[in-house]
């Protein structure tokens, strides 16, 4: 692999955000419901510049279950931004996605995972993936950069073209952990 | 209109929002409301929830986003309202203007056996949708109200939200379809035609 392949690699992968949105283009969102999370600053920059797009702020995140059934009903396509101690909040609120055979795709910034600092967010975390899966979620994991996009597709296919709760989970080896300033 | 009680009577009122509607679609919250909008007549502009609870006004707001042009009632229960309570910031924030929360309020839990809601004992919802930034707001109490709500949930002005104080009685069950893929798709192709299926 030449030098220039190399860095063109990694620009894209540490890009990751950047080609999340092309991908929420690219499948035609049309509303982005999220409960903010610091993984996905940029993401949520990035998409309330777009006109197109409906950011919906949410006040807790199963609100965003409801708004995809919604969206899905009157014929637009969304997707769901949260962290992964949101995921927990959700779970009742998937049957909706069961009963209707509706699309909601959801892309989840990890808490609660490699190098976690903080006590609270380890219950949540280490619980994400089986409690998603346990409610017949399909379930991605990227952890590496290089792996976000093509999880984030995977996620967005099944979701459009098999009728059914999604999801990717972008690990804390993508994101770093948080560490008050505890480095060690 | 009026229950024994001298309250309005459910049914009465959903078959007041709902008579000569045009093309406004309708959420139902779980128990009571969907077995109103049933009973008054079923179709594919109807999604009588079966589950979800605390889900239908945001239901609602995702509809009302993505269809614009069309009026949406969420016809919902206080007990269903008071599990979604945080939802009525998130509309107000978007504030679509094509959509209205009508609250059934019995201020009971009706299909768990009348046990007593927050509303029995003070707590006011239309306050808490005020408070939230929701503008348009009604208390409905008599009969001779309910006439301006109804031009109220058809006003192109929204988000709009409306109280009315319900008889608490039970009425008879009229269960819409169980089947949720077929509400889902029979509203989907009424509003998007044939395509919708091949989306």
């Amino acid at each position: 692999m030449s030098h220039s392949t190399a860095e063109t690699t990694r620009d894209a992968s540490a890009d990751w955000p950047e080609a999340i949105y092309a991908l929420l283009k690219k499948y035609s969102i049309r509303q982005v419901a999220l409960v903010p999370d610091a993984g996905h600053s940029r993401l949520i920059k990035r998409c309330l510049a777009d006109n197109e797009l409906h950011v919906v702020s949410l006040t807790t995140e199963e609100e965003g279950i409801a708004l995809m059934q919604g969206a899905w009903l009157g014929g637009q396509r969304s997707v769901l931004l949260m962290q992964s101690s949101g995921v927990g909040n959700c779970i009742n609120m998937l049957s909706l996605s069961t009963i209707h055979r509706c699309p909601m795709p959801m892309l989840v910034t990890m808490r609660g995972d490699f190098g976690e600092f903080n006590p609270a967010q380890i219950p949540m975390g280490q619980a994400t993936q089986p409690v998603l899966e346990a409610v017949g979620t399909l379930v991605q994991r990227a952890d590496r950069p290089e792996d976000v996009a093509p999880c984030v597709e995977a996620t967005l296919k099944f979701a459009f073209n098999t009728f059914r709760p999604t999801a990717t989970l972008i690990g804390q080896r993508v994101l770093g952990a948080k560490t008050f300033g505890k480095d060690d | 209109m009026l229950a024994e009680s001298g309250k309005i009577d459910r049914r009465e009122l959903t078959r007041a929002l709902l008579a000569d509607r045009g093309g406004m679609l309708v959420i139902a919250g779980l128990g009571a409301p969907a077995w109103d909008i049933t009973a008054v007549g079923d179709g594919p502009q109807n999604l009588p929830l079966w589950g979800g609870m605390g889900a239908a006004a945001m239901i609602g707001l995702g509809l009302a986003l993505a269809q614009p042009e069309r009026r949406v009632l969420v016809l919902t229960g206080d007990g269903e309202m008071l599990m979604g309570i945080g939802s009525l910031a998130t509309i107000a924030h978007q504030a679509p203007k094509n959509l209205a929360i009508v609250v059934q309020d019995n201020e009971h839990y009706g299909e768990t056996g009348m046990q007593e809601t927050a509303t029995r004992h003070g707590t006011d919802l239309v306050t808490m949708a005020e408070g939230a930034g929701i503008k348009r707001t009604m208390r409905v109490t008599r009969a001779d109200e309910v006439p301006p709500l109804v031009q109220a949930v058809r006003g192109a002005d929204g988000p709009f939200f409306a109280v009315v104080k319900v008889d608490e009685k039970s009425k008879p069950l009229v269960l819409p379809p169980r089947e949720g893929a077929i509400l889902q798709a029979r509203m989907r192709e009424h509003l998007l035609g044939p395509e919708a299926h091949l989306a």
